[in-house]
């Protein structure tokens, strides 16, 4: 293998191309990114406290690639004759590492109204940021999902009157389970955060700036700012024509490869078969991606699959100066390995039949880590 | 020097932080003592609650492995190496020297 195209240079992407050089490759390597590697998850964190600045979320290990860089420009088209990027060149390569990761989504109705944010880049991070330094009005979170709590979690420590809207009656339920959801919910009241679950939102108020979030059951709340935390998509639309088989995410098999054995592809953008879980499943977490570019690039190398991603899925957040860690699969069987669920600082543990099956823990990182281990 | 614990507060595999100016945690590992800056050069852990593994702690947060014996990390996403300290044992206590830091070259 003479040249490899990544296209996406941000966490896998970068992750990518380090393992590439790591187990040897050493041709030809062309990063093809719309943007240059950041770090997201401290934008929804310590970045919109103002604590981190753009360049602290630079990724490292950027110069000892000894690559090609092509930063600023989307790729448009994976053919048969290469990559084809929007400045209309085309880079032919004999692997290619797809990375493209995912956007965030967006309520319809709202794209039009001023005041209302997603929070996927640091582009967004930057507006957000200064719009909420434009003073103290009421601030709604659209989803109580783990970007919805950081960011509500932000907006109230920067002194913000906040409310979450969640559509599931518990928030997080679907992946932490009900039980621990209830928990995490309680965070928001603990710190004087509305939070308003089971409701779906049905539409906004303002003209030409948002000033309220209109409820199905009839209720509107008050708004200057609204965050919409209501997932991500992946990007995939670049890759039509590319006979690439595409379903919410590349399919890729149980060790990223598609089934064209030369392309790759690692990340929020890849929907890979998971052999714990059986099924296919898109891990949008950090420590996935970068676990992930190790296993795909071995396989990329070798030609074909010869080693597997199978690790127990893991992530962690900060909210309210908390932080939640959580591993593995939740299930109806929940003990509390340590702490108490009162004082919020605790260990739980998820169980089918004997075995464990997942840990989930606030503000407890040595019992996490240990527990995480026996998974 | 300050005292950091008795050796039989300190079993192998566990680490011990002490809080401070900045804070400082020792290590059993492999049957020796080690002292290490405690948050980690990458964001905010501390290493005190990470995984520890022959001469390596792992970060508990996103898996940079330190070198105890010199602070430096063996793999991303840590690229600083954290400051060492020496350990003295001296009639089953631990001592750390905590202003004899040795920065890593
Ligand atoms: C605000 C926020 C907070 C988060 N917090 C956490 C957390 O606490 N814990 C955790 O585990 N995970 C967290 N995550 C998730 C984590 O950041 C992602 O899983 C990770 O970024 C995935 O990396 P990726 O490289 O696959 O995708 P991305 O980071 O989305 O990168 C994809 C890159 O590809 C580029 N690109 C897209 N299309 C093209 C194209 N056609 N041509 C060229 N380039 C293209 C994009 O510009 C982007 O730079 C958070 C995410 C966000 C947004
Ligand atoms: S904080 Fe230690 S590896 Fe990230």
């Amino acid at each position: 293998m003479r040249t490899v195209a990544v296209v996406g240079t941000s966490l896998a992407g970068l992750r990518s191309a380090q393992e590439l050089r790591a187990q040897g490759f050493d041709g030809r390597l062309v990063m093809i990114g719309a943007e240059p590697p950041y770090d997201r998850p401290p934008l929804s964190k310590n970045f919109l406290l103002g604590k981190v600045s753009a360049d602290d979320l630079a990724l490292a290990g950027q110069d000892d690639l000894d690559a090609e860089w092509r930063l600023g420009v989307r790729a448009e088209k994976l053919g048969r004759d290469g990559v084809t990027l929007e400045d209309g060149t085309t880079i032919v390569a004999d692997g290619y590492v797809i990375a493209t990761g995912a956007v965030a989504r967006t309520l319809g109705a709202a794209r039009c109204l001023k005041g209302v944010h997603t929070l996927r880049t640091l582009d967004d991070a930057v507006s957000l940021k200064r719009e909420l330094a434009a003073g103290p009005g009421p601030v709604v979170v659209i989803g109580a999902g783990f970007i919805g709590a950081e960011v509500a979690s932000a907006c109230r420590l920067l002194g913000h009157d906040v409310t979450v809207i969640e559509a599931t009656p518990v928030p997080l339920a679907s992946v932490v389970g009900p039980e621990m959801g209830t928990v995490c919910a309680g965070l928001h009241a603990a710190s004087d955060v509305r939070l308003i679950a089971g409701v779906p939102v049905a539409g906004f108020a303002g003209t030409d700036r948002v000033t309220g979030v209109r409820l199905a059951d009839g209720r509107e709340i008050p708004a200057d700012l609204v965050v919409a935390g209501v997932g991500a998509r992946p990007v995939t639309e670049w890759l039509t024509g590319s006979g690439l088989a595409v379903d919410d995410g590349v399919l890729v098999d149980s060790g990223c490869v598609t089934a064209n054995p030369r392309v790759i592809a690692v990340g929020d953008v890849a929907r890979y078969h998971c052999l714990l879980r059986g099924g296919r499943v898109r891990a949008e977490h950090w420590t996935a991606a970068c676990e992930q570019a190790g296993v795909a690039v071995a396989n990329l190398l070798a030609g074909s699959t010869v080693t597997h991603f199978a690790r127990h899925g893991y992530f962690w957040s900060d909210q309210y100066g908390r932080r939640l860690q959580f591993a593995g699969v939740a299930t109806e069987d929940v003990r509390i390995a340590e702490g108490d669920v009162a004082s919020k600082r605790f260990v739980a543990t998820y169980h089918r039949g004997e075995a464990l099956t997942g840990v989930f823990a606030i503000d407890s990182a040595r019992p996490f880590t240990k527990l995480r281990r026996a998974l | 020097m300050i005292r950091a614990c008795s050796v039989s507060e300190l079993p192998e595999g566990e680490a011990l932080r002490l809080e401070g100016p900045v804070p400082v945690s020792v290590f059993h590992a492999e049957g020796g003592y080690y002292a290490l800056d405690d948050t980690c050069t990458h964001q905010d852990a501390s290493l005190a609650d990470g995984w520890i593994e022959d001469c390596f702690v792992e970060c508990p947060l996103h898996a940079a492995r330190f070198d105890l014996r010199t602070g430096v990390p063996d793999c991303l996403p840590a690229k600083n190496a954290v400051r060492t300290y020496p350990v003295v044992v001296a009639d089953g206590v631990i001592y750390v020297d905590t202003r004899a830091q040795r920065d890593v070259a």
